[in-house]
């Protein structure tokens, strides 16, 4: 094997990110299910507009019915005949503080997931896979708790304004102080939000007259962002460093489209953890193409920030980056930290002008101050500053239960995408009767997992997705993995052909059919 | 899961064969009408068989039965 390193050697650590090849009868298999349900759907809908069978979901009224169709496309139809069908995966009502272990209430539906009735009953105790709590901080007990206690008994619940008017308390000016030291940056600024951080941001930061180079599977809220500035948007493939170097040679050779003018800005939008892959964003490469070409970084951190790195810093942190390098640091407090809103970091001159110019600071309502309480404890636990080494602790488990958990779910066969040392692991289901099946077996054995079908992935390549947390101890996991592997083996699962990939130091382009090297 | 018992090994094809085809997720009324439909085509194709296969077979033996039956009027015939 030609094992040639492309990058220079930026890299100070081995970047292990696999995504093996869909088998072909899995794939052949898949479509010819979605082929079935797809016959079903028509013969349904025939039914239901001949009044065959009762018409349950949104229709357009009697009057209306000359009108343009409002519901005859592609994601209705998906809606109507696939998604209804496999519905009590989702929105599963919980009870109970998401931690390690959660409470759900039991719901059961007698017309095929229409309706649900709830029995009364609540399942107690069920491991939780699914909820965003890395660090382990969705806590009732504890230090956190206390303090956002004792805060809301001082500030109350509400704000009752924005930032700009009479809602910038004390607390929010300490907590961007802390947030700015703890990424190591000038100045940082906190929304209550964190979706609305990146799409009320990004048309404040950008217009007309400048490039965003989006990455192809960035999340909904750095497209709307990107959509809403008016800015052209290219998209390049996937974590591919050869399709980004191409986009900029071409944004800078060429311009803009008609008149030939250069751009006004080149803002590249990545994320640190592509929360349905796995994937970690190859950032020493980025910052190198950024350099060379004088564009802007906008990173995304909203799973990566308390999940990676030695000292829980995010993925700056992991690489052992300069935080100065990247230009604006963007991230939430609902993953790692227990909370919820989001953050902007970077230069001083850079966020006094958000403070001015935002959406987000002049019209929506300022962070509540228990959130914020609980924020400043996580984040002081989580830099060691509250005097105990819990944080350092949960840190470490995370990572140690991210290497082990990823190492057994290979070990056992299953297809995982991403990288090693990411704490989001997508466990392939491709088939659509197994995404159901999956999250009912899974439940009876009081596992509670995510599934993720279409439209939040290609159609074929339905997942189960793990979130693992610092605060499930290793008796939880060993008991998930025992389940996980009944379950795959009942219902085949175990797709993998475990053909050892060599490290590709270059991503895919054209030219390379497989991970293999030949 | 019991490899070894014959009718638990047979329910649990049935139970991949649910999966790949998604009856596993279709209301009993879809099920009656799929599981049918599928038992009608392969009659339908286990007759074809017979018949083809029949014929086929019937005919080759027949063939086959022509050269053995008869070696030295073909020979004669060869040789003249």
């Amino acid at each position: 094997i030609n094992h040639i390193v492309h990058n220079g050697g930026l890299y100070k650590r081995p970047f292990n990110e696999a995504f093996e090849e869909t088998p072909m009868l899995v794939a052949v298999l898949t479509y010819v299910g979605y082929g079935v349900l797809t016959l079903f759907g028509y013969l349904r809908d025939f039914m239901r507009q001949w009044k065959i069978e009762k018409c349950q979901n949104a229709t357009e009224r009697e009057e209306q019915k000359d009108f343009v169709p409002l519901y005859q496309d592609f994601e209705n139809f998906y809606n109507r005949n696939l998604y209804m069908r496999i519905r009590d995966s989702w929105n599963r009502p919980i009870c109970s503080v998401p931690g390690a272990k959660v409470d759900m209430m039991e719901r059961v539906s007698h017309d095929y997931n229409w309706t649900f009735t709830y029995t009364g009953r609540v399942i107690k105790d069920i491991i939780n896979m699914g909820s965003y709590n890395y660090l382990g901080f969705a806590q009732k007990t504890g230090a956190c708790q206390e303090a956002a206690a004792k805060v809301l008994s001082q500030y109350g619940a509400g704000v009752c304004s924005t930032r700009q008017e009479m809602g910038n308390l004390d607390k929010h000016e300490e907590l961007e102080k802390l947030v700015a030291r703890f990424l190591g940056v000038e100045s940082a600024m906190a929304y209550g939000m964190g979706f609305a951080t990146n799409s009320m941001n990004i048309p404040a930061l950008v217009g007309k007259g400048c490039l965003i180079l989006s990455d192809e599977l960035n999340h909904a809220s750095l497209v709307l962002g990107a959509r809403l500035s008016g800015a052209t948007i290219r998209i390049f493939k996937h974590n591919n460093m050869q399709s980004l170097e191409k986009l900029l040679k071409d944004a800078i050779v060429h311009g803009q489209p008609r008149t030939r003018r250069p751009w006004k800005k080149i803002l590249i939008l990545v994320e640190g953890i592509y929360s349905m892959e796995g994937s970690i964003v190859r950032l020493p490469e980025v910052i190198a193409l950024k350099k060379k070409y004088k564009s802007y970084l906008y990173l995304d951190e909203a799973h990566s920030i308390g999940a990676l790195g030695p000292s829980g810093r995010g993925v700056v942190d992991y690489f052992g980056l300069n935080p100065e390098d990247v230009d604006v640091m963007m991230g939430t407090f609902t993953k790692s930290f227990g909370a919820a809103g989001g953050y902007i970091g970077g230069k001083k001159e850079l966020i006094d002008y958000l403070r001015t110019y935002s959406h987000s600071a002049a019209y929506a309502t300022s962070m509540s101050p228990p959130v914020v309480e609980q924020i400043i404890t996580s984040v002081k636990c989580i830099m060691g500053e509250d005097g105990t080494t819990i944080g350092r602790a949960r840190v470490q488990q995370l990572a140690e239960n991210t290497r082990y958990f990823r190492r057994r779910l290979k070990e056992m066969g299953f297809i995982i995408y991403g990288n090693e040392d990411s704490p989001v692991v997508p466990l392939m289901l491709y088939m659509p009767a197994k995404i159901g099946a999956f999250g009912r077996e899974m439940l009876k054995r009081n596992i509670g997992v995510v599934v993720v079908g279409f439209p939040a992935t290609p159609i074929i390549e339905s997942r189960a997705r793990f979130c693992l947390s610092a605060a499930h101890t290793k008796e939880m996991l060993d008991t998930a993995l025992k389940e996980i592997n009944e379950v795959g083996d009942l219902l085949q699962l175990k797709y993998s052909r475990r053909r050892l990939v060599p490290l590709l130091d270059r991503p895919f382009d054209e030219t390379t059919y497989e991970e293999t090297e030949d | 899961m019991d490899v070894k018992s014959t009718p638990r090994y047979l329910y649990w094809l049935f139970c991949q064969f649910e999966l790949i085809t998604c009856s596993y997720l279709m209301e009993p009324w879809e099920k009656v009408l799929f599981y049918s439909f599928n038992l009608a085509m392969l009659g339908l194709l286990l007759y074809t068989t017979y018949v083809c296969l029949a014929f086929h077979a019937s005919s080759a033996f027949q063939l086959l039965c022509s050269f053995l039956g008869n070696p030295r009027e073909n020979a004669l015939s060869v040789v003249k």
